[in-house]
């Protein structure tokens, strides 16, 4: 069984139709990378597998594991594995970056019927991963993502997919805002979690970031849905020849 | 105030009339204390209680709001009755109880642990120092306040000397005791001199389900160099009414700093008015409310700079559920030659049901012109984003929803220095998020 499934998937945002029969599947352990014109209904697609308020959904099936996830809130969603890393990571004020992580965790376990993690276990996996990410501590005592740079913000995305261990991780343009050198960071710290237990969906404008998180497959996405998908050699080509072939379908 | 013709007086007025007259002959106090109570009286009487129309009562309408007068409370008795405000329970302080607006040396601690500290009943105080004489902070251009100079049961009077502090926080508890609703009316007086140091909490509490009324006066006195933390801890039952004035005169390079937290009563409005009247102090005026059911909880602040070079800041959060009414007002005066004042003021409301109000009205009157000073006042929902992205991580709906409002309330608890008192307010309000749903 294919680890999601999404089969003729419409969406509306606003009694706008962003997504129109959407079908992609992705295999287990699989990174699938997501690219595609501004538009084209990207980061729609990331936040209804993630659940948010909103998106209303039409037609069409999520299936997780073979189980559908489209009635499922999105705290639900989360303790079944899934995983957004934000585009725009949003501020809490006043909820410190290590109370949030722990509440987190611990909903999601708690949900799954798993004990809590002792303060030292959930100690050492956070101070474990945030070193490879360059986070120190005093930006896990700081309120979630205040006063963070755009660069810490999504290190700090990727630090909560690491302690969250999710089954299937949404990147939603990670790679946006960040220079090189941030952009090898986050790179190196998603590489870290691929495993052959978790697939991942690398949504993203640009080939560059397909330079350090390496895809199994590319998908091309216009007007709402999957027009082309092929080898990480698709990238690439895209790269070449731009988006205009699939948008001058549509006129 | 504008004076009005009116016909009628409603039945609270007409009993507090009855109640001046039946009882000035054995109120408390010598010689002007009398004086004081009867020229009080002649003012709140020819204006009434306080109504929509008059600005500064414009969203606490008294006269509709306190329908009856209770009678006034009589001592507590051997064996009163009533909670001193639970919540404080856990921190350790000097404890000075006004049970039914009088002061009651058996429920206190022997005596304020530190040398230098006096603790004196107030009209002990008041007959055996002549130079100080009532009334003579801000806020006294008041009808409430005039209420309470008229009917002024007793209280306590605290002065720290010269250069001395206090190691624990003294605590003046006000509690209502008894089964059967009536009205206090206490006051007193805390004199901070140069150089002395004190955290001040003030608590109120009574029995749930009475509708018992206060009317509380405070005159706080900082003098130059003094550091002054005041905390109000307001967990009145359900039912109560209660007004509390605060006056506050700081002395030059003085450092004070006000917190006033409100979880209980029926109708609460906490009126501070604050006058800087020495140069280079710092003021910090903070509140947070946690309200819900129909309760009404009034903020009001007069911040007047009178002497240049100081630096005031107002930080109020209130959270409204249910069908609940949270007004904040807030005015900063910045008297002519006030000049390199530094005032801002920030409000914030938070709605957790379509029922409940906010109302906020900042207001600036500026008559120097080398100043800064500003305001910002927000209300309104729960970010559906930021419960979106706590939800997210698998954070279910209720537990973000708390975290929130947790972290909302915290921003502002925040600013309390004493740890135990801030803790013990973070557990209060966890505590009422919790029995929220």
């Amino acid at each position: 069984m294919s680890l999601l499934e999404i089969k003729n998937l419409h969406v509306e945002v606003g009694g706008k139709q962003i997504l129109k029969g959407l079908t992609l599947t992705v295999e287990k352990g699989q990174v699938a990378a997501i690219m595609g014109p501004n538009g084209s209904g990207k980061s729609t697609l990331a936040y209804v597998l993630a659940g948010k308020p909103g998106y209303e959904v039409a037609e069409g099936e999520v299936l997780l594991n073979g189980e559908s996830i489209l009635d499922m809130a999105p705290d639900e969603r989360a303790a079944k594995g899934v995983f957004l890393a934000f585009q725009y990571p949003v501020e809490v004020p006043g909820v410190a970056t290590m109370t949030f992580l722990r509440t987190a965790l611990n909903a999601q376990r708690k949900h799954r019927g798993e004990a809590e993690l002792s303060t030292p276990e959930f100690l050492k996996l956070v101070r474990e991963t945030s070193k490879h990410l360059h986070i120190d501590q005093e930006m896990l005592r700081r309120a979630v993502n205040v006063g963070f740079s755009g660069g810490e913000k999504k290190r700090n995305e990727i630090l909560q997919m690491a302690v969250l261990q999710p089954r299937l991780a949404v990147l939603d343009e990670t790679d946006s805002g960040l220079d090189i050198d941030a952009l090898k960071v986050v790179a190196d710290g998603v590489n870290r979690l691929r495993s052959p237990e978790r697939s991942m969906i690398v949504i993203t404008h640009y080939q560059r970031l397909l330079n350090y998180i390496v895809p199994d497959v590319v998908h091309v996405m216009a007007r709402g849905k999957v027009v082309k998908s092929g080898g990480k050699e698709l990238a690439l080509e895209l790269e070449a020849s731009g988006y205009a072939q699939f948008t001058d379908e549509a006129a | 105030m504008p004076a009005e013709p009116r016909a009628l007086k409603t039945p609270a007025e007409q009993a507090l009339s009855a109640a001046f007259a039946a009882a000035r002959g054995s109120l408390p106090g010598e010689g002007a204390v009398g004086k004081l109570r009867e020229v009080a009286f002649e003012r709140f009487d020819a204006a009434g209680l306080p109504h929509r129309r008059v600005e500064e009562w414009k969203y606490t309408d008294l006269r509709a709001l306190m329908r009856e007068a209770r009678p006034l409370a009589g001592p507590a008795g051997a064996k009163p009755q009533g909670n001193i405000a639970p919540i404080l329970s856990g921190i350790e302080t000097d404890r000075i109880a006004i049970v039914n607006g009088r002061y009651e040396p058996t429920w206190s601690d022997a005596k304020v642990s530190d040398p230098g500290v006096t603790v004196a009943e107030l009209f002990e105080f008041v007959a055996d120092n002549p130079d100080y004489r009532l009334g003579q902070v801000p806020g006294t251009d008041d009808p409430a306040y005039w209420l309470n100079t008229a009917f002024m049961s007793g209280g306590v009077a605290l002065r720290i000397r010269r250069g001395g502090s206090v190691a624990k926080p003294v605590h003046i508890a006000h509690v209502f005791s008894g089964d059967a609703a009536a009205a206090m009316y206490p006051r007193s007086v805390v004199v901070v001199e140069p150089g002395a140091q004190l955290t001040l909490i003030e608590s109120f509490s009574g029995a749930e389900g009475v509708d018992y009324q206060v009317n509380s006066a405070l005159e706080l006195v900082i003098g130059d160099g003094a550091r002054v933390d005041h905390i109000k801890v307001g967990c009145d039952g359900g039912a109560a009414l209660r007004v509390s004035t605060l006056g506050v005169t700081v002395g030059a390079k003085a450092a004070y700093k006000d917190f006033a937290f409100t979880l209980g009563g029926a109708v609460v409005r906490n009126q501070t008015f604050v006058r800087f009247a020495g140069e280079g102090s710092e003021g910090a005026i903070d509140g947070a409310s946690l309200l819900k059911g129909r309760q009404h909880v009034d903020n009001t602040l007069v911040i007047d700079h009178a002497v240049g070079h100081c630096t005031s800041r107002e930080r109020f959060k209130s959270v409204l559920d249910g069908e609940s009414h949270g007004i904040f007002q807030g005015k900063i005066i910045v008297e002519p030659h006030a000049q390199k004042t530094d005032g801002k003021m920030m409000t914030r409301a938070l709605l957790l049901s379509d029922e409940a109000e906010a109302d906020n009205k900042p207001e600036l009157e500026i008559f120097a012109d080398d100043v800064v000073c500003g305001h910002g006042a927000t209300a309104g929902a729960l970010d559906p984003g930021l419960k979106f992205y706590l939800m997210s991580r698998g954070i279910p709906a209720a537990e973000a929803e708390a975290l929130l409002i947790q972290a909302f309330i915290g921003e502002v608890v925040e600013e309390i220095a004493h740890e135990g008192i801030r803790e013990a307010l973070m557990f209060a309000a966890l505590k009422w998020l919790g029995s929220r749903s």
